[in-house]
């Protein structure tokens, strides 16, 4: 049960910690419209967390609720991949950290909705309706900004070199994956690598966007080793928390 | 100045059965963005069902001068109307 | 047909409640009038945006996290309904922005006042949405079609708003003593400031005849304000929060709450500038929208390309 537990704490830190970099985006996009889908994004994404955070909070009773797990945690047990931790940068770094969420989330819940566990199917089967627009929004924008402008190429192309090595870590699998992966509950991750690099490839090509060739990846995530980037993450988020300790908001 | 994205007329049906309906306007850089700003900005509470959008200088109107020429005519073609037919009262319906 | 006899066609039109739409014909001033007054509603949601926004990455629960980021969007939503009427006038949102970016364009200036608590967030809905609210309901008979279509829009949508302001401060009345103490505080802060938004008092009001007369404004502002005042009055009991005023009290003979006098050297002061936020939020919104320009230009580039590909592909 502990393992479980773990295991669907750290599907929820993704979702929650990328939602939470969104949020800031509200009122700042550069275009209402644009300000608009992002935000829907986010939404879509913190409320996957919800759903998977209250399936934890079940799971590991003592009463420990959604908002224990979210906000009263160490830097230490967040177990989020280091991309979505990454800061914003502009508008267009931003869509790529997305981009490549969104295309290892969406063959990923493609696969957890067969899992074995019938509450991840069906969150995972709720969630892939979004993540199908999610991917398909940025891939667009992804196309839109590397094959617009000189400069909008540019500003892609460096984005691309400093996001690249923080994408690995999404196919890096621990002994916690194994696990869940033997009991049927959690997807076989080699299998989906193969789809989501195809994926990744093609869009970068249309994009006109050249891929790194370093193959070095970061790690650390998911043993809650962080950027740098975190700490101020998590202060910010976990403000009140760490301000007004035990009191309902 | 050129960032500035055309104006999108958006007409959204609500459920199936009914017709698209003229909600409001967005901009957008080409039509499939378009679409996709519809989506978010005018069914964020599931509003609709199908979405189109045309571009707002795409759009022919009527003149509102010519409203009279235009509409009145039709004001007194009475006989277009079931109600100008008398019918026996054994009929109720027809 | 000389103008004089449009116009008398144009108010026989107002009078008996025919809704304007864009190509009709309108007298100049109130085309003028509506584009002000639309603007500046449209710039007040999106700078109403900011202070709100300050605190949804630090909102204190996943349920109030997502409710204030659907809060906040609704109102980039609603600016750009607006925007949407005001365009039908002639106008582009472009043009509307530039004002709002140099500093011409005014706005609601209750939003250069700094969120500086989470109970801020609860009295921003509570107060601000809630004179807000008061404001727009007779806006959504405006003689004006777009802009009546566009607030029955903003008045469905903005229900939940208030709403959820409410049960973020009904939270706090019963929490600790910290927390009702947050919540006094916030409402001391944000109580005149909320009666200021329904505009100066009649009688230095020049313009609101002529709307009243163009049925673009259906109550005065002091009307509106002494019915503000009246609801909150039983609001407030319910949220055990005393509301700043000593004069407060209920009139037997006019069947309403009379309440202190407004500082309105505070309200000129804020309108011309001098607020604790106007700098803050208008550098806020030139910054996202300078940064913005690379990504709108592009977006316009590759549509282009786009089309000039899909052009060659046909032939």
């Amino acid at each position: 049960m502990e393992q479980k537990f773990q295991y669907v704490q750290r599907l929820a830190d993704a979702p929650l910690i990328l939602g939470q970099r969104l949020c800031e985006w509200c009122g700042h996009g550069p275009i209402l419209e644009q300000d608009i889908a992002l935000s829907n994004i986010a939404l879509d994404l913190l409320g996957l967390a919800r759903n998977l955070l209250q399936y934890a909070a079940e799971l590991k009773g003592e009463g420990i609720s959604e908002d224990d797990l979210a906000f009263s945690r160490p830097e230490k047990e967040y177990q989020n991949f280091l991309l979505c931790e990454l800061e914003n940068g502009h508008w267009g770094k931003t869509i790529l950290r997305q981009f490549f969420f969104d295309s290892f989330h969406y063959f990923f819940l493609n696969e957890l909705k067969n899992s074995k566990d019938d509450r991840l199917k069906a969150i995972a089967e709720k969630s892939l309706k979004e993540v199908t627009y999610h991917l398909r929004f940025s891939s667009e924008w992804v196309i839109r900004l590397g094959d617009g402008t000189e400069e909008s190429h540019a500003k892609m192309q460096e984005a691309l070199n400093e996001i690249w090595p923080f994408t690995g870590e999404f196919f890096q699998v621990d002994e916690l994956d194994l696990l869940m992966e033997k009991q049927g509950v959690a997807p076989n991750l080699n299998s989906i690598q193969k789809s989501v690099q195809q994926r990744v490839a093609e869009i970068l090509t249309q994009a006109t966007l050249e891929i790194p060739e370093g193959t070095w990846m970061q790690k650390g995530g998911k043993s809650g080793v962080h950027t740098e980037a975190m700490g101020f993450l998590l202060a910010e988020m976990q403000f009140m928390q760490r301000a007004y300790p035990n009191m309902q908001w | 100045m050129k960032s500035n994205w055309p104006l999108w007329e958006v007409f959204i049906r609500s459920r199936q059965g009914l017709n698209h309906k003229h909600v409001g306007s967005l901009h957008a850089a080409d039509a499939d963005m378009a679409i996709e700003n519809a989506r978010d900005v005018y069914t964020r509470r599931m509003e609709g069902v199908s979405i189109w959008v045309v571009e707002s200088k795409d759009i022919t109107a009527s003149n509102p001068d010519k409203q009279d020429e235009l509409f009145d005519p039709a004001e007194d073609k009475v006989y277009r109307h079931p109600t100008f037919y008398d019918l026996p009262d054994e009929i109720k319906h027809m | 047909m000389t103008t004089a006899s449009l116009e008398a066609k144009f108010q026989e039109k107002v009078d008996q409640e025919v809704k304007i739409e864009p190509r009709d014909w309108m007298p100049d001033a109130y085309r003028k009038t509506l584009v002000r007054q639309i603007s500046q509603h449209a710039h007040s949601e999106i700078i109403g945006m900011l202070p709100e926004g300050n605190w949804i990455t630090r909102a204190p629960s996943l349920r109030r996290k997502l409710g204030l980021l659907a809060k906040v969007q609704d109102e980039a939503g609603h600016g750009l309904y607006l925007y949407s009427a005001c365009e039908t006038l002639g106008v582009e949102r472009e043009d509307l922005f530039e004002q709002l970016n140099e500093g011409t364009a005014k706005y609601s200036s209750i939003f250069n006042y700094p969120t500086l608590t989470w109970a801020d967030i609860g009295s921003i809905g509570w107060l601000v949405d809630g004179a807000a609210i008061m404001n727009q309901v007779p806006l959504c008979r405006c003689s004006y079609g777009p802009y009546a279509r566009a607030m029955v829009r903003v008045c469905k949508e903005e229900s939940f708003h208030q709403r959820q302001g409410f049960e973020i401060l009904l939270t706090l009345s019963k929490g600790t003593d910290e927390q009702k103490a947050m919540l006094q505080e916030s409402v001391n802060r944000w109580w005149w400031p909320s009666l200021m938004m329904f505009g100066p008092n009649d009688a230095e009001s020049p313009n609101s005849a002529k709307s009243m007369k163009w049925k673009i404004k259906r109550f005065t502002n002091d009307d509106l304000r002494q019915k503000f005042v009246d609801v909150c009055y039983e609001q407030a009991k319910l949220l055990n929060v005393t509301l700043p005023d000593p004069d407060l009290k209920w009139n037997e003979e006019r069947g309403h709450f009379d309440f202190g006098p407004i500082d309105w050297s505070e309200f000129w002061d804020v309108v011309k500038g001098n607020g604790p936020c106007n700098s803050q939020r208008l550098a806020a919104r030139n910054k996202a929208h300078a940064e913005g320009e690379w990504v709108r230009e592009a977006a316009i580039a590759f549509a282009e390309k786009n089309k000039q590909r899909n052009i060659a592909k046909a032939s």
